[in-house]
């Protein structure tokens, strides 16, 4: 009878796996907070330029977004030039006004001049179509903007 | 016979449902960045009344189509450049009642009179890369910031951007102050951010 069986001797006791889970789901509610997810697919390239002045901007919900660049390599009919994207779609200069209206009727009155305009442009784009932009909302006097630039040191 | 208790759950899965969203999640996120140079564009109509700001006061600062950087008609390397215009803004020139007295510049009389006349002008061609405009943008704020940040440390002996940060800072026993307003909108006139962007040629 085996009331006396050896037990393990020299194996090395197995590690504890039982604390895996909780480091995971440690990871998984960081990355859970972390997350923005994101309202409008990019059809252009958007690689924004660096600046060290930088603000934050604080209240998300008043702010528009613009988009220009490139069109990305799954959008190469649009062109090699340069496009200006709204929402989902690519977008011409003269669509501005109407978008900026959109956006303004979907607030409420007071904050109408709170809003932010927010220009993420890739950075190989001309400044052509830049001012171009600035012309526009110049028009519809949304005057605040603010050129989304990452963190960091400009000069190379 | 043992009392029967009952049988535990088998929780060897849960790691692996984890990491199921976890890799979810990992592969959704995209980090958005929500932080970028603020800026006022003029409004449509202009004054009725033009504005004569003397040539001594204004320093201009071209970017060619080659984004080249052309600062009073010269040419320039980029890194230069916020030296250049902190002399221009500190220059401090002027005399009598345009005189400054928290400057600290060469007092030059050819250069600006009062950081608070001094326009710096950035025009800049319809070829130029976003990202040197930027740059260009971002070294003439640099330059204001670091006089700024400088002010405030001679008169209340801590930073510009501490104490905006303090301000901003719900923690901060002077969140909203009243009294810290009136020093930041103090500096803010004694140096303002006069960046004018004329229209690309």
């Amino acid at each position: 009878m085996s009331k006396f069986k050896k037990k393990g001797g020299n194996e090395l006791p197995a590690i504890s796996t039982a604390s895996l889970p909780d480091i995971v789901f440690m990871l998984l509610f960081f990355f859970m907070v972390a997350t923005v997810m994101r309202d409008n697919s990019l059809k252009i390239k958007n690689n924004l330029p660096s600046a060290k002045e930088v603000e934050k901007l604080d209240k998300k919900n008043l702010v528009m977004f613009i988009y220009a660049g490139a069109p990305s390599d799954a959008y190469k009919n649009a062109g090699t030039e340069a496009r200006i994207q709204l929402n989902d779609k690519f977008a011409d200069v003269k669509d501005i006004a109407a978008f900026i209206a959109a956006e303004r009727a979907s607030k409420r009155e007071e904050e109408i001049p709170l809003l932010t305009t927010a220009l993420k442009v890739d950075k190989e784009t001309n400044m052509g179509l830049v001012s171009d932009i600035e012309q526009e909302l110049r028009k519809v006097n949304a005057l605040k903007i603010n050129y989304t630039t990452k963190k960091g040191s400009s000069l190379k | 016979m043992a009392k029967r208790s009952a049988p535990e759950v088998n929780a060897g899965s849960m790691a692996d449902i984890a990491f199921l969203l976890l890799i979810f999640f990992l592969v959704t996120t995209t980090i958005e960045v929500d932080s970028g140079i603020n800026s006022k564009l003029p409004p449509e109509t202009p004054p009725d009344q033009d504005v004569v700001i003397k040539q001594k006061n204004l320093f201009t600062v071209e970017i060619s189509k080659d984004n080249q950087l052309l600062v009073e008609e010269e040419l320039m390397e980029m890194k230069d450049l916020k030296a250049a215009a902190l002399a221009f803004v500190d220059n401090g020139g002027g005399i009598g009642d345009k005189a400054c007295n928290y400057c600290r510049g060469a007092k030059d009389p050819s250069s600006s009179d009062n950081p608070e006349k001094a326009v710096i002008s950035l025009q800049n061609s319809r070829g130029t890369d976003y990202e040197t405009f930027i740059t260009a943008y971002d070294q003439l704020a640099s330059a204001y910031s670091e006089l700024r940040n400088r002010l405030a440390q001679q008169l209340y002996n801590r930073s510009f951007d501490e104490m905006e940060a303090t301000y901003k800072d719900t923690k901060s026993s002077e969140f909203k102050s009243e009294k810290l307003k009136e020093k930041i909108n103090d500096i803010k006139t004694k140096y303002p951010r006069i960046i004018s962007k004329a229209e690309p040629k």
